[in-house]
């Protein structure tokens, strides 16, 4: 017990303890009602989550910095040489699973006589390139799991150039941060450039050995086994290499930007 | 001056929940609920049973985005706390001694007791055999369902992981039946709690002294 500090309200031969000790119990007893209403009240409070708390500016801002951590939590446990699982070709599903932020009735086939690959950014040549041209350059194949971050998933075979091959190619910075990209759509994305340089990563132009069809992003699409499917843009326009954050169509409302699986 | 003392302050006396435990049990309440309603959310977006949806006024977030952010904050939470408890668990003693050992045959007759309504409540200082098999239950199912968390988040870099539950929708069945064990056991936790409302004060206040060998700085101590 400390010494109590003096004072002119209290008398000179102390406080009587006696007093206190006697109603120990009873003063605990207050204490603990104070702490049970407390917890109550938070408890409350939690079950208010779902309306009040979650939207206010403060929590939204906090969450989205952890969503940010999350971000460079998955940069240190991403593996660039671990290949996701692959699969036989008996497992592939035809025709693959359409999803974009519209229904498939309303997709906009790409005019592929006018369309073109446009190049931005840190790239020594710059040069756009035609659906034919791309179509010419070698291909490799990967029998891959799409994830969808609404939950579903399937297994697709797809083939294209090799996204790291196609950078060098280009002479792009593979030192830069970000491989971004523009869609016919309106769509964009981008990625960390250490997934664009896994062996897994490809520019997509055939789906189970035929051209990918219109809904799935013909002439050209990213693919990557080891992203969410909404990191996997369709009808790519134009390509950039860049030290700049440039988020994405889902991202920038809300959805995680790494998005690694 | 005085030089009158009050014994109890000066005893410290060993409660039988101390106040680690008592934060770590309530950011895991909190963690959990917070993490139940934004998966339920994230689970609406591709249910896996067609009959089940989950209410939108009973989910977290908002819609999957918010959830997603919120399941993916609780996480930590979660995780962190966990091995919190977990290292505490182990390093005091605290699970061998309230949770261990469990007799089947003194199982029984718990089991029996309670359906003749002829359990004692009046020492909360010691778990029954029921409780405890619930307890060491349902942390073992939180670390299943962090592992199966684990392998939906990341099915390729933890491919490894992912692989003990056979596909990627195998981790979210086997995730989706651990959060269902958990809510069961929140149900009978929380009922049996308001049955025998002192337990809830001792996880606030910390509950009545014990002697009985449970201080736990005693254990450490024997603690190499």
């Amino acid at each position: 017990m400390k010494t109590p500090s003096p004072s002119i309200f209290r008398p000179d031969g102390g406080v009587d303890q006696s007093a206190l000790k006697e109603h120990k119990a009873l003063i605990e007893e207050i204490d603990r009602r104070k702490i049970l209403r407390g917890a109550v009240s938070l408890g409350a409070l939690t079950m208010l989550t779902g309306c009040n708390v979650t939207h206010t500016d403060a929590v939204q801002s906090v969450l989205k910095r952890i969503s940010q951590f999350n971000d460079k939590v998955q940069e240190l446990l991403f593996r660039p040489n671990h290949l996701a699982p692959t699969f036989s070709e008996s497992q592939v599903v035809k025709p693959p699973r359409f999803n974009a932020y519209y229904d498939i009735e309303d997709i906009a086939p790409v005019n592929v006589a006018s369309w073109k690959l446009e190049l931005a950014g840190k790239i020594k040549d710059k040069r756009s390139w035609t659906a034919q041209q791309i179509y010419a350059l070698p291909e490799q194949e990967w029998i891959v799991r799409h994830v969808c971050v609404e939950g579903w998933d399937y297994i697709g075979q797809w083939s294209g150039v090799n996204l790291r091959e196609f950078l060098e190619r280009i002479g792009a910075d593979l030192t830069a941060k970000y491989v971004s990209f523009k869609c016919a759509d309106d769509y964009y994305g981008s990625i960390d450039m250490a997934t664009a340089l896994h062996p897994q990563t490809i520019l997509a132009t055939k789906y189970a050995k035929e051209p990918i069809t219109d809904p799935f992003g013909f002439p050209l699409r990213l693919r990557t086994a080891t992203k969410l499917g909404f990191k996997n843009p369709k009808w790519i326009t134009e390509i950039e290499v860049t030290n700049e954050y440039r988020g994405g169509y889902w991202e920038d409302r809300g959805f995680n930007w790494f998005s690694g699986i | 001056m005085t030089d009158i003392t009050i014994n109890s302050t000066d005893r410290h006396p060993r409660r039988l929940h101390p106040l680690a435990l008592r934060i770590m049990h309530w950011i895991n309440a909190l963690a959990m609920i917070i993490l139940i309603g934004s998966g339920w959310e994230i689970y609406n977006d591709e249910v896996i049973f067609g009959w089940l949806h989950f209410p939108h006024w009973m989910t977290i977030g908002g819609g999957p985005e918010g959830a997603l952010q919120w399941h993916f904050a609780a996480m930590w939470l979660l995780m962190i706390n966990g091995l919190c408890y977990l290292a505490y668990g182990l390093a005091t003693g605290r699970f061998r001694r309230k949770l261990f050992p469990i007799w089947p045959r003194e199982l029984i007759a718990t089991v029996r007791d309670a359906l003749r309504f002829k359990l004692a409540h009046d020492d909360i200082t010691h778990y029954n055999p029921v409780q405890k098999l619930l307890y060491v239950g349902v942390i073992l199912i939180i670390v299943v369902q962090v592992l199966s968390g684990l392998a939906v988040w990341k099915p390729v870099q933890f491919s490894e992981l992912a692989s003990l539950f056979y596909s990627f929708q195998g981790s979210r069945l086997v995730h989706f039946i651990g959060m269902a064990l958990i809510v069961g056991f929140l149900v009978v936790h929380v009922a049996l709690a308001l049955l025998v409302p002192k337990t809830i004060g001792a996880m606030l206040t910390g509950g009545p002294e014990v002697d009985d060998g449970t201080d736990t700085r005693r254990e450490l101590r024997r603690w190499p």
